[in-house]
């Protein structure tokens, strides 16, 4: 065969380099759609002088936050090649139990709240007897009955071997069948002496930053990190890439898949959690649709629902464009009614784009 | 090949299985030593892909007992075949297309450096390592590179270098040939002499006559479930092994 010392290092005669244009984030979907997400700004500056003010980039900074940690969590799902379309019903439930919890342990003789709180000394006023336990409380269990609606998709996905398409949607219905069963259909309203910091917490600003965007900017990084530089993100790729490969190197694929799911749905609750902190309340249909959203936004920004492609950024990317979209609808005064067509043409583009690109290379 | 004196890799003696009233396998002596390329050969049905099967521990035997390097073994799952060094190159080789060549070798097995709690891959040493390998198998692959837009000799080297990764004493390769061009059919003959070399026993199951032929030290024939044959490659022509194969020729 080839007559070369085994000490020699290897020189690659036939094969050659792939270009930098040809690879990483140049080649992918993310990449161009956030070309084209950096034109749209460019044309939204020149078509309407409010778009670059900084009330409205605070409000675009706030809108886009509301739905991209959901759609970080979604996309952790679509990398491996699933599919969660409970994440809007989550949204509703988690938030709906985080208030309702909150409510409860503030009211003062009830069971629960008599650890929780007093009265202060005219008998009106409700004091805790921790500041911010309540809130601490009330989020865990926002985010517990998340949690556990994650194990259950997972498990039946993972171990049952259920289509994750069916499994979740018929999730989407349990919680939101469940929300309404635990509210009566009215919804709940954070409420008690920590209401105050709850809404701080989840629709405030620091130095004018959003909150929610800077939870969203720290769970992205972690994000990143997770994917690509531990060995649950190479998992959670090799999983979506070729999944009868990934059981055959011996990866638990088992336990991967219930923990994309379980952390779908985790960030699923924090968003419901946040969102009904800038409502002011959780009705009972809060988020109804919202699976549609966060699973263009993520498809949009470059995950590829067949698996094995995707990432925070693209992620990210996909929600600030459908965010500009419709925050630029309104600024030139369209009917906000032509914002779901226009996102219907974007889903379809974004990805006939990256089937022409794949064509020709 | 100086093979007498050497303990046997690989031993299987009586080896027999059955699914419910079909007997798949039946009464199947053979060894293998190290550094030594066997061709399994047969046609379809004839017992191959069980055999490797029960080898890899998918299937446990019915009858009959393994050895692996002079202890008798018991493989109830694949797992166990791989913990005492038996790696199987699957037909489709089983690589993630979307993963680089490093992390394909890597796959399940990643190394890492800790930072207090948390352990974040070790990138720099994954591609060093993988380079070494795809080096020391004379491979012109690059450990950055996508697995997608490798040739089907590339691909190959790749899954041969995670059984080198592991150490693997024995290498069963199923139809690595089949679906490749003719120089990338040289190139996968020339890794499996790598393997050779380092005194990796090899099980080559193939279709192609010649690739069993350039390679193989020994050809082991399996027709309806026994073994009809185990020669040294010299001692045999294509002609013999088709005639085996078919039928024509009942034993050898």
């Amino acid at each position: 065969m080839m007559a070369m010392p085994m000490e020699s290092p290897i020189t690659f005669t036939n094969v050659g380099k792939i270009r930098w244009w040809q690879r990483g984030i140049f080649a992918s979907q993310t990449g161009y759609v956030l070309l084209a997400l950096a034109v749209l700004l460019v044309i939204m500056h020149f078509a309407s002088p409010y778009f670059f003010t900084q009330g409205n980039m605070q409000n675009v900074a706030k809108n886009f936050s509301f739905i991209a940690i959901a759609t970080l969590g979604v996309t952790f799902v679509i990398i491996t090649g699933g599919i969660d379309l409970s994440v809007g019903s989550m949204m509703c439930f988690s938030a709906m139990i985080t208030s309702m919890v909150m409510t409860e342990l503030s009211t003062p003789g009830s069971p629960a709240g008599a650890l929780f709180v007093h009265m202060a000394a005219d008998g009106k006023t409700v004091l805790a007897n921790v500041p911010g336990l309540i809130l601490l409380v009330s989020i865990v269990a926002g985010l517990g009955v998340a949690l556990i609606a994650g194990l259950v998709n997972g498990f039946c996905i993972a171990v049952l071997g259920l289509s994750p398409f069916v499994t979740t949607l018929g999730m989407l219905s349990i919680v939101r069948g469940l929300g309404y069963v635990v509210s009566n259909g009215r919804g709940s309203f954070p409420g008690g002496p920590d209401a105050d910091y709850f809404y701080a917490a989840t629709s405030g600003d620091v130095l004018g930053v959003p909150v929610p965007f800077i939870y969203l900017v720290i769970l992205a990084l972690a994000m990143a990190v997770v994917l690509h530089h531990t060995s649950f993100g190479r998992h959670v790729f090799a999983l979506g890439g070729n999944e009868k490969a990934a059981e055959l190197t011996g990866i638990p694929g088992v336990r991967v898949k219930i923990e994309v799911y379980v952390i779908c749905a985790l960030a699923a609750g924090l968003q419901g959690i946040i969102i009904s902190g800038w409502l002011g309340s959780a009705p009972a249909n809060m988020a109804t649709s919202y699976e549609l959203n966060v699973i263009a936004a993520a498809v949009i920004g470059g995950a590829n629902l067949a698996g094995g492609i995707g990432g925070p950024l693209g992620a990210i990317v996909g929600c600030v464009l459908l965010e500009v979209i419709r925050n630029g609808l309104v600024l030139a005064q369209v009917s906000s009614y032509w914002q779901q067509t226009l996102v219907g043409v974007i889903i379809i583009l974004a990805v006939l784009v990256d089937r022409i690109r794949s064509r020709m290379n | 090949m100086a093979k007498t004196d050497a303990t046997p890799v690989l031993e299987l003696t009586g080896i027999g299985k059955e699914f419910g009233a079909i007997r798949a396998l039946h009464d199947v002596d053979m060894q293998v030593c190290p550094g030594e390329v066997v061709g399994l050969m047969g046609d379809n049905g004839a017992g191959k892909s069980t055999l490797v099967k029960i080898i890899a521990g998918n299937f446990r035997p019915t009858h009959g007992e393994i050895r692996f390097a002079g202890s008798t073994v018991h493989f109830n799952r694949p797992v166990d075949a791989r913990a005492v060094g038996i790696e199987v190159v699957y037909q489709d080789l089983a690589l993630s297309d979307n993963l680089t060549a490093a992390a394909n070798v890597f796959l399940g097995r990643e190394l890492k450096r800790k930072f207090g709690p948390i352990a974040l891959l070790d990138h720099k040493a994954m591609a060093a390592r993988a380079l070494e390998l795809f080096g020391e198998l004379r491979s012109e692959t690059r450990p950055d590179d996508l697995v997608k837009q490798m040739s089907g000799g590339q691909r190959q080297a790749v899954a041969i270098a995670r059984t080198r990764l592991s150490n693997a004493r024995l290498v069963m390769m199923d139809e690595p040939t089949a679906a490749i061009s003719v120089r990338q059919v040289e190139q996968v003959l020339g890794l499996i002499h790598r393997l050779k070399e380092q005194g990796v026993a090899v099980m080559l199951i193939s279709h192609r006559m010649p690739d069993v032929f350039a390679v193989c030290d020994r050809v082991i024939v399996m027709r309806r479930g026994e073994k009809r044959a185990d020669k040294p490659i010299h001692e045999t022509s294509p002609e013999e092994v088709t005639a085996l194969i078919t039928g024509a020729k009942e034993a050898a």
